[in-house]
């Protein structure tokens, strides 16, 4: 019985999918002929902000908010994650996880600064190539979880990660915020925009990729962290 | 000649990545469920690369693959492991 | 047969979302219709993709001083997807530690046998 609505139900979904999608040929040259906004993002994007990258201009510049919301909400997942999975003052036992072999251990301690080096040049770069402070916070998050996995008996100070989380996200509104009071809007572009394709270029973007990228690799890795510890 | 070639990948990198999705639906073990799950992932990640989505290509590949994978293998550990 | 060869992506999206709809509707263990959400989720990221998709374009990256704006696939759909996949993930591990406190609470994470949620 279910399945047969499911079916019904997904039939009616499949078709009318198909319905709107025989409007957009695929492949269609579509952002030349009416007035979109990639049009306006493409042309005039390293002009007015000085990003090579156009689609980090894009997500920290022209579609500011949204990021802030996205942080937000990343925010918001970790602090019910922590809040459903706490015991209140129930002791759990204490599980000795069964310590890794030689070679892994060593293997983990070797990588762990290397993937955290990697992860950096990815969000600082994110002007300049294709990354950002996204998939760079999420590649430091991996760091993390590895040395979860391999090397288990080194704790991982988890009010240092909580405060780092805390201090980056501070760093973004208070970026916002001076923005408001040096140029009249919020998260507007202050500093100066330099020479395209450098290192020290674009603004306030590389500023605000860093504290995303610290955010969301500090975020990522207490959700594991979390996860681990809290329930038996 | 390339043009074929570069359809005719397409063509089987979507089909593999269907073969997964079926194969994530049909499991009953969760484990397979969630490796099944990671392949898809990275199929996505390839073809947001085929389709001039660099950034979206490294998200996902990172994510969907590393992240999602862990989350999931430490609940299903920690819950039961087969769907009975 | 031309056709099929054409809009290979769109078969692939509209696939990968009817399979995530079915897993979440049809199946009884809750970690399954958790892995039927995220499968979804991915099918909808790369709807937006291909939406935004020009042929013969490249990465809307201007890294060397030769590029010009004319031939580059549309920019705003790839910050859209950025978002949604980094939200995707946040919501997911939401749902697993609803998961665990469900299992521990219920011993069971069958929806049928779990009476609250029925309203």
């Amino acid at each position: 019985m279910r399945i047969l609505i499911s079916a019904i139900l997904l039939t009616i979904l499949v078709l009318g999918l198909a319905f709107a999608l025989v409007e957009i040929p695929f492949g269609a040259n579509q952002i030349n002929s009416s007035l979109k906004p990639g049009r306006h993002y493409l042309e005039n994007g390293v002009d007015e902000t000085g990003a090579a990258n156009v689609v980090t201009s894009v997500v920290v510049t022209y579609r500011g908010f949204d990021t802030l919301g996205e942080v937000t909400i990343l925010f918001i997942a970790a602090i019910g994650l922590g809040a459903v999975l706490y015991t209140r003052g129930k002791r759990l036992p204490e599980v000795k996880p069964q310590p890794a072999s030689l070679i892994l251990q060593t293997g983990c301690r070797f990588l762990f600064p290397l993937i955290l080096v990697f992860g950096t040049y990815i969000f600082i770069h994110g002007h300049l190539s294709p990354g950002g402070g996204f998939q760079g916070g999420v590649i430091v998050a991996s760091a993390f979880l590895l040395v979860y996995l391999g090397c288990a008996e080194k704790k991982i100070a988890r009010t240092k990660l909580a405060a780092t989380e805390s201090f980056a996200g501070l760093v973004f509104v208070i970026v916002g915020l001076l923005g408001l009071v040096v140029g009249g809007s919020f998260l507007m572009n202050f500093l100066p925009q330099g020479t395209v394709n450098t290192l020290f270029s674009a603004g306030v973007i590389p500023v605000i990729y860093a504290a995303i990228g610290f955010k969301v690799g500090s975020e990522l890795a207490g959700i594991v962290g979390d996860l681990l510890e809290k329930s038996q | 000649m390339e043009d074929t070639l570069k359809q005719i990948t397409e063509a089987v990198i979507v089909v593999l990545m269907l073969g997964g999705a079926v194969c994530a639906c049909i499991f009953k073990d969760l484990l397979n469920a969630v490796i099944a799950t990671a392949f898809v992932s990275l199929m996505a990640a390839i073809l947001f690369y085929f389709l001039q989505a660099p950034d979206v290509a490294m998200a996902e590949a990172s994510i969907g693959a590393a992240l999602t994978t862990a989350i999931f293998v430490i609940a299903i550990r920690k819950t039961k492991r087969f769907e009975e | 047969m031309n056709l099929l060869f054409n809009n290979t992506y769109y078969l692939a999206c509209i696939g990968l979302i009817a399979i995530g709809l079915y897993v979440m509707l049809v199946k009884k263990n809750l970690i399954k219709v958790i892995i039927g959400l995220s499968l979804f989720e991915t099918g909808i990221n790369l709807l937006f993709i291909v939406i935004g998709y020009i042929r013969h374009g490249t990465a809307p990256i201007f890294s060397r001083p030769g590029l010009t704006a004319e031939n580059m696939v549309d920019p705003t759909p790839q910050a859209l997807v950025l978002t949604a996949i980094v939200i995707g993930v946040a919501v997911l591990a939401l749902a697993l530690s609803l998961a665990v406190r469900l299992n521990e609470h219920y011993g069971t994470l069958n929806l049928r046998k779990i009476r609250d949620l029925k309203w």
